[in-house]
């Protein structure tokens, strides 16, 4: 009999300008055992119909139209007390970030152990029994030492283990989870859903996995429904969707995946997506603003030299020397950054990527070592005001294109902000000028400028963080994590955006990821970093091909295999 | 955690030694103490000799020290004005002070607290509304505009209380207490309302914003989804974590409590050491107010150590060394 069918539903968010649609006329069914892919960027609706088959949509969402039915009962029409009886007890549910989906004021043991005799009704005793059998289903070892501790003794992988097993406390017949791994390291990534299909298998559980990723998809789901918008625009199996799209959105969004098998030249112009904006073509670089006092002397050969970098970062401090603990973020790194290359570094959460980028430009201190910028030594100079060239030279993207804009500032104050800093403009009118002209060159147009930063999408602000770094007129440029924030389609988007400016304005960058497709498609070089050390350099396509180094190798066996249907077609 | 306490013990001596300073240089340098101490007719010589015997003469360290060491011991010399030791006066007076501060933080945390955690569960309610709506009078109107108020409403209008003083007192041992005669316990409860009302809104509104915070987290909705019902939500997992950051301020204010009690006790005429520090800066009485600054500061000192302590108890993440964590 069909565990789950949804049948019709309608989904709807009132609001003061009319109703928004989260969700039209969704249909779908999920049989026992099940794997049921819902993909789709943000804002399909993806994880509204989660919230819908639970009972518990943000108010004042609600549900206008259709049934939800489970084993050929209805359950959207229950009562608050009997849906509470279906949480838990008949379907489960997996959030995506596991470091905030756990009571940081409770041991495992408490959590578990409430959560089972809620659900079932068992003694406490018994219950023990049944939380620590979880814990060992679910692979954290030494469960009965381990159920006695806090969740942030657990790293993210365990973590999300322990909320698999929270999520099975009370038995139920239907999982769903919400990009349970997204917020996970690849090769965590790979237990954790090698766990969930195994769980599915064993136990004969229906899940719904709601996730934007392809890859994850491609080896997890039996079925997939993909939704644009509100609406699923195409069903089938999950080889069918993979190598078959039918639906056009499904094969943008298949072409925008960054392919790990091969390098393009650029990505395919996806029309289906709104979002895409239309870009000046090519800078005449002898009369753009961006070409002015860029001639930085006989380009040097190699523009970024670093030297034995060494950071260590004190984690427990205390008055006998012998008690402090460190931690040793970067050690004894040495790279070179040729002018008007792109340097990948790659590692997983912690390898000390991003620490490096900091020590570049300035913002940590190396606890030793050498920083040498076109020829000069960076970590001799001791004050703003001797730095303040060199700083202007080098200009960082960040992750997050939500925290990185000051929230209360226009977009034309944002980029003119590093204008003023640096006296780049005489006067007011001349910044305004380069400030629309900087908003053209990254497809955003001039009307922007007077709009704040939540106006826009994540897409379009990492477009105004691309325009606030380009506005000092940088030589170099660190991306530290500039896509991974985004949807596919956007990403695509945005990675053609930074190929085209490097190409056009000859810069050279530091291209921080973790994801090796994306590295594949940006970089000439990469440098592999796990630990704070950096394991291996090379050409990138020597690196994707024939890697030197174990860990290299380990990484590229946990890559998605997902290659995209594309690949027989160019 | 040995290490944690021993490091803010060593904090606190400094922060004290910091305060005596103050005080001392207080005592030693605002007007002449013999001047203070002696009449009017006292000769030269009787000045020199008093001087050179409580060992004005001796070098800034010296004094500082004796005056430490002194104010360890909880001797800080006789009033000018009461010509008694001041230890005395502040043992006689602080019973007052601690009874109403005491009386008046339970009554803020014990309806604040409750307040916070309805206004934030049921926030659309009415009586949230009017709670809120409460909450910015007790929050926008001066303790002495309230105080003077209510005495005129229960004391001059209705007459059903005593609008000044302690009623009448029970002597237990040294401490004298008013809780334990009817007059006592009636002329307590205007002063302790006047004191609390102002701490109870600021606590409300703090829980209320830290719960509503904490109701929006990923770990109360995965709770919710996995059937847990909303008792055990509430107040199982959310109070909890709402009152780590709620402590801290809790803690503060309990020493705003006894340090502003200064402001009631004059409204209600409050034989306290508020009045009597009131009393004192009028009469340039030093010893009182070296006194009262040091033990203020020795109060703020103390409750910030319990804070701290009360932390590594809520908070487990505190409790184990940020290196031993991850895997």
């Amino acid at each position: 009999m069909t565990l789950l069918t949804i049948d019709g539903m309608r989904v709807e968010f009132p609001s003061r300008r009319g109703h928004v649609t989260a969700v039209e006329d969704l249909t779908i069914t999920v049989e026992p055992g099940e794997i049921l892919g819902i993909v789709g960027e943000s804002g399909a609706g993806k994880s509204t119909i989660g919230n819908a088959v639970i009972g518990l949509l943000e108010p004042p969402g609600e549900m206008t139209a259709g049934h939800i039915a489970l084993h050929g009962e209805r359950i959207d029409t229950l009562t608050d007390a009997q849906k509470r009886s279906v949480r838990g007890a008949r379907i489960g549910m997996i959030f995506q970030d596991p470091l905030t989906s756990l009571d940081p004021l409770q041991t495992i043991e408490t959590q578990l152990i409430d959560t089972i005799r809620e659900n079932l009704g068992v003694s406490e005793s018994d219950a023990s029994g049944r939380a620590v059998a979880l814990l060992d289903a679910v692979g954290i070892p030494d469960p009965a030492i381990r159920i006695k501790q806090y969740p942030h003794q657990f790293s993210g992988g365990m973590r999300q283990r322990v909320v698999i097993a929270l999520a099975l406390c009370g038995e139920p017949d239907l999982i769903i989870a919400d990009e349970p791994t997204t917020a996970l390291d690849v090769s965590v990534q790979a237990q954790i859903l090698d766990l969930l299909k195994g769980l599915c298998r064993d136990r004969n559980v229906g899940m719904i996995l709601i996730t934007h990723d392809m890859g994850v998809i491609a080896e997890t789901a039996d079925r997939v429904a993909v939704m644009y918008r509100g609406r699923v625009v195409e069903t089938g199996t999950t080889g069918q969707i993979i190598n078959a799209p039918v639906h056009d959105y499904t094969r943008s969004l298949i072409s925008a995946v960054p392919p790990p098998d091969r390098r393009l030249d650029r990505f395919p112009l996806v029309t289906y997506i709104e979002d895409a904006q239309e870009r000046p073509e090519g800078l005449d670089l002898a009369t753009h603003w961006l070409g002015q006092s860029r001639d930085y002397g006989a380009a040097s050969e190699e523009l970024l030299r670093i030297d034995n970098l060494h950071m260590r970062f004190v984690t427990r401090h205390s008055i006998f020397p012998s008690r402090r603990l460190f931690l040793d973020a970067v050690k004894d790194v040495s790279l070179s950054i040729k002018s008007g290359e792109v340097f990948g570094l790659v590692g997983e959460s912690g390898s000390g990527k991003s620490t490096i980028a900091r020590i570049v430009t300035g913002i940590y201190t190396p606890t030793s070592g050498s920083i040498r910028f076109a020829g000069t030594e960076l970590t001799a100079l001791k004050t703003r005001k001797e730095a303040s060239p060199w700083r202007r030279q080098m200009q960082m993207i960040f992750q997050d294109p939500f925290s990185s804009l000051n929230s209360r500032m226009r977009v034309k104050d944002i980029i003119a902000e590093p204008i003023h800093f640096h006296n780049l403009a005489d006067n007011a009118a001349e910044a305004q000028k380069i400030v629309t002209d900087l908003l053209d060159v990254v497809g955003l147009g001039a009307q922007a400028a007077g709009k704040f930063p939540h106006e826009f999408s994540g897409g379009q602000r990492q477009r105004i963080s691309i325009a606030r770094a380009l506005a000092t007129r940088p030589r170099f440029l660190i991306c530290d994590e500039p896509t991974s924030a985004l949807d596919v389609s956007i990403q695509a988007q945005v990675l053609n955006l930074l190929k085209d400016l490097q190409q056009e304005l000859n810069l050279t960058m530091l291209f921080i990821s973790h994801d090796l497709p994306v590295i594949r498609q940006m970089c000439d070089r990469v440098g592999v970093m796990r630990n704070g050390q950096l394991l291996e350099v090379s050409e990138t396509e020597t690196l994707f091909n024939d890697p030197r180094h174990d860990y290299t190798r380990h990484l590229l066996d946990l890559m998605p295999v997902f290659s995209g249907f594309g690949s027989d077609k160019n | 955690m040995i290490g944690f306490i021993f490091k803010r013990l060593l904090q606190s001596v400094i922060v004290m030694l910091t305060v005596a300073l103050i005080a001392f240089a207080l005592f030693r340098y605002v007007g002449d103490p013999i001047n203070n101490m002696v009449g009017q007719d006292t000769t030269q010589e009787e000045r020199a000799a008093l001087k050179e015997r409580l060992g004005l003469n001796d070098s800034f360290p010296v004094q500082f020290g004796r005056f430490v060491k002194n104010a360890a011991q909880g001797e800080f010399g006789i009033s000018y004005q009461h010509r008694r030791p001041v230890s005395d006066l502040i043992a006689e007076r602080a019973p007052a002070t601690l009874e109403l501060s005491l009386l008046s933080a339970i009554l803020a945390i014990a309806v604040g607290i409750p307040m916070g955690v309805y206004t934030a569960i049921r926030r659309d309610g009415w009586l949230s509304r009017a709670f809120m709506s409460l909450s910015l009078i007790g929050i926008s109107l001066p303790t002495f505009l309230i105080g003077i108020l209510l005495i005129l409403l229960f004391g001059v209008i209705l007459r059903w209380l005593p609008t000044f003083g302690r009623g009448e007192v029970v002597q237990l041992g040294w401490w004298s207490t008013g809780l334990l005669t009817t007059s006592g316990i009636k002329a307590l409860i205007m002063p302790a309302i006047t004191l609390a009302l102002f701490q109870m809104t600021l606590i409300m509104r703090l829980v209320r914003a830290e719960m509503l915070e904490v109701l929006r987290t990923d770990f109360v909705k995965f709770g919710r989804a996995r059937g847990l019902p909303d008792r055990y939500i509430h107040f199982k997992t959310a109070l909890k974590n709402t009152m780590v950051p709620v402590i801290t301020i809790i803690g503060l204010q309990l020493g705003a409590i006894i340090a502003f009690a200064i402001i009631t006790e004059t409204v209600f005429q409050w034989p306290g050491m508020g009045l009597m520090f009131i009393q004192a800066v009028r009469e340039v009485d030093i010893p009182i107010m070296a006194a009262y600054l040091v033990m203020i500061a020795l109060i703020f000192v103390v409750i910030n150590l319990i804070v701290d302590i009360l932390y590594y108890v809520v908070d487990p993440r505190l409790r184990v060394d940020r290196a031993a964590t991850g895997h």
